[in-house]
């Protein structure tokens, strides 16, 4: 056992942390920090500096563009990617559809999909929860039905994230009626483009479009865009869904936010010095980090464990870092928002001068949005509670 | 970075964890062990020192085995696994790093001889009435008398006092009560001349003392390092106890939420086991998250505990006490609730884990305590 780093290990990160901030637009990076929204434009700009890289989809199969780096690499480079205040590489493109396909995909579809996927010259999203099917997801509704070489397509999607910039989208469909509910679901891939398809905007409650509905009907889909198996969908949206969780703790988020908020209250007035010498505040701050140096160290220790198994069947353990990471990226954001104080009300349009912004403080508007968004952090990717049944079942034999 | 046990490691594992069941298989034997005179069995003693248990924190040129801080982390989960009563902690761990890190080549060649042998044991008498956990506030005194000094004062809650033959006394060699120098730690025989031990049963099973020092002689070479510069070296000897103790908490909340899962699957109530009904099912996993953030924890000390930046170290180790304490109690509690009444009873393993957890949470620095020092580190711990 040796928990430190190594000089390899080191000089990566080294490697990493100067690339992210050498090559990766200041703009940009400054609008991740300070939790504004980023345009397409910004998303897919820094994307293709890392693909340019190699760096876009490294836990990807190396003939697709994977790095074969350890475990303890993709760590560290997911880490300062966060650190940097660098956006992901698009999360349904790298992290959803670009792993399930390279598993259960033929190999035209890899060919066709998996490199344009990597420099986000399309851009995936996610058709899986349904109005009627959100924790209970193997319930859902939309079906596809068998036509000559087409599936035809009726039903509805919704809370599909960034749905309004994709190109493609992977859905969960139902494809027997007959069958046990998870063993009549297929996975397939649908062109935005097509006929029949509309997407809706949903206003999340800080007032960002950020998520949609999406709409089918009659939406005939070619047969030879389904991945795997008809009827085996379930399968592999548990294999996605596990390697959601594993990258939903963010720690290195979390840290980026606490590291700002000490930055921030060092320059807040209050009392006769700032917010940092506030000892209350201080000791809350202490106790987020405390929490997130523990869970650090499970995050190791799960993907250590990754490392070495070579089963698709996702790790329970995963899921203790999904509850515990979601607190975590809340807590920092009530920090931050109680940073703010009595400036955190004001809502002022943005592009006006220094003068207009509450007390001067060019942040502080934000700090509420970032707070009523990150509230979706516990509900998204299986929520909380979904999460404890997991674990229950699955760790605890319960 | 690597999470996996070298084979020697594993070996000490399975041994220690081999030894503590076979002396510990049930709660009776416990019970039995921690009645005796001294608070446990010398015959158990032995068997720690025919494993070399003693030996482990000294090096093998000063008549040691070798071990670190992945080892020391291996023994105290086995004993924390096992509610273990003999002295490792007080002798193995404070005593013992206290004279690795403060004693010079003659003091090592004198002590660990009788240590790995078996024939002594070691203990740190640091708190005071006043002293609550500050390491600094040390009223007892060491006059300097000719080539030696005379220690006047008291030490409270002492660890296994009465069966330790040499104490490690921190004494006040000049300065004010609260000053930060002028701090030494002195090598006392537990049978010098106006030594009083005053031992009495500790609350978890274990034993404590109160210690009095009346015109205690010690010569020049009783002194571990700088007679006057001595805090550092305490600091550094609770900050390995502090990781000893993350270690046991974590043992020790092993067995209990194992327990508890159990009895939730073997109690029945409304024609099921307890353990199908939700409401239960997520306390058992908050209990597990609880368990799991500990041990990382307690990697963590392990991992911080040798560090050579000081103020790295003590923040690290103040975050690990924080997050071990809030364990302690969370799944303690937690497990006594969910067992129900059963859980409350001296005859149940559970409730004596339980004991032992809350006390852990009060020694070696509580969470204000470990929390005023997180905040006065000027950047906290992520710059450590």
């Amino acid at each position: 056992m040796d928990l430190r780093f190594t000089p390899e290990e080191v000089a990566f990160r080294d490697e990493v942390r100067s690339f992210c901030r050498e090559k990766i637009p200041a703009e940009i990076r400054r609008k991740v920090s300070e939790g504004r929204g980023l345009s397409k434009e910004d998303i897919v700009t820094s994307q293709r500096i890392l693909n340019a890289k190699g760096w876009a989809v490294p836990h990807w199969p190396k003939e697709w563009g994977g790095r074969d780096w350890t475990t303890v690499q993709r760590y560290i480079y997911t880490e300062e990617l966060f650190q940097a205040a660098v956006p992901l590489p698009q999360q349904f493109n790298c992290y959803m559809f670009g792993p399930v396909l390279a598993t259960f995909g033929r190999q035209d579809q890899k060919e066709r999909f998996l490199p344009r996927a990597a420099n986000l010259d399309d851009w995936w999203c996610q058709g899986f929860s349904e109005p009627g099917a959100g924790s209970d997801l193997a319930s859902l509704k939309t079906k596809a039905v068998r036509d000559g070489d087409h599936y035809i397509v009726d039903g509805q999607k919704t809370w599909t994230t960034l749905g309004q910039h994709a190109d493609w989208i992977f859905c969960l469909v139902r494809t027997d009626f007959e069958a046990k509910k998870q063993r009549g679901i297929s996975f397939l891939l649908i062109d935005m483009k097509t006929p029949g398809i509309t997407v809706r905007p949903i206003i999340t409650l800080e007032g960002r479009h950020e998520v949609n509905e999406v709409f089918f009907d009659a939406v005939r889909v070619p047969v030879e865009n389904l991945v795997g198996e008809e009827n085996r969908g379930w399968d592999y949206a548990k294999f996605l869904l596990a390697n959601e969780r594993t990258g939903i703790a963010r720690i290195g988020l979390t840290k980026e936010r606490i590291t700002r908020i000490k930055r921030l209250a060092r320059e807040m007035p209050a009392g006769a010095g700032t917010m940092w010498d506030d000892r209350d505040f201080r000791a809350r701050v202490a106790g987020v980090e405390v929490e997130l140096k523990a869970l650090e160290i499970t995050q190791m220790r799960v993907a250590a464990k990754q490392g070495r198994a070579d089963s698709v069947e996702p790790d329970p353990a995963s899921s203790i870092l999904k509850i515990r990471g979601s607190q975590l990226q809340q807590a920092a954001t009530e920090l931050l928002l109680e940073l703010a104080g009595p400036f955190a009300l004001a809502a002022p349009a943005r592009g006006q001068g220094a003068n207009d912004l509450p007390g001067g403080f060019d942040w502080v508007d934000a700090a509420a949005p970032s707070y009523f968004n990150n509230r979706k952090v516990s509900i998204y990717g299986g929520s909380n509670e979904i999460q404890h049944n997991v674990i229950a079942k699955g760790i605890l034999g319960l | 970075m690597d999470f996996d046990l070298n084979e020697d490691q594993s070996l000490l594992r399975d041994s220690v964890e081999r030894l503590c069941a076979d002396l510990y298989p049930a709660l009776e034997a416990r019970q039995k062990h921690a009645g005796a005179p001294l608070g446990f069995p010398e015959a158990n003693w032995q068997t720690f020192v025919e494993l070399g248990i003693p030996g482990l924190p000294f090096t093998e040129e000063e008549g040691g085995f070798g071990g670190g801080p992945v080892e020391t982390m291996l023994v105290m989960e086995a004993v924390g696994r096992n509610l273990v009563v003999e002295p490792l902690l007080a002798s193995v761990v404070l005593g013992s790093t206290a004279l690795r890190l403060g004693g010079s080549a003659a003091q090592k060649e004198r002590y660990i001889p009788g240590l790995v042998e078996g024939t002594l044991r070691l203990t740190l008498a640091h708190t005071e009435r006043q002293s609550r956990y500050d390491l600094f506030d040390v009223a007892t005194t060491a006059r300097r008398s000719g080539d030696g000094f005379v220690l006047n004062g008291a030490k409270s809650v002492v660890p296994n006092a009465d069966s330790a033959g040499l104490i490690v006394v921190s004494a006040r060699v000049s300065g004010e009560r609260r000053d930060r120098s002028g701090i030494g730690l002195f090598l006392v025989p537990a049978d010098a001349a106006g030594v009083s031990v005053t031992a009495y049963p500790a609350q978890d099973g274990g034993r404590a003392a109160e210690v009095s020092f009346s015109d205690v002689s010690v010569p020049a070479d009783a002194v571990l390092g700088d007679p006057e510069g001595g805090l550092p070296l305490l600091e550094r000897v609770v900050e390995h106890g502090i990781a000893a103790l993350a270690a046991e908490a974590v043992g020790s909340m092993e067995t209990l939420h194992r327990l508890t899962v159990e009895y939730l699957k073997t109690r029945t109530q409304f024609g099921t086991s307890i353990g199908a009904f939700q409401a239960l099912q997520h306390r058992a996993v908050d209990m597990l998250i609880e368990l799991e953030q500990a041990r990382s924890m307690a990697l963590y000390a392990a991992m911080m505990v040798e560090s050579d930046d000081p103020a790295a170290r003590a923040a690290a180790l103040a975050a690990v006490k924080i997050r071990i304490n809030t364990a302690c109690r969370a799944l303690g509690q937690e497990a006594v609730q969910l067992h129900g009444g059963i859980g409350m009873t001296m005859e149940y393993l559970g409730a004596h884990h339980f004991k032992r957890l809350a006390m852990i949470a009060t020694q070696l620095g509580d969470t204000p305590h470990h929390m005023r020092t997180l905040t006065d580190a000027e950047d906290g711990l992520l710059a450590a």
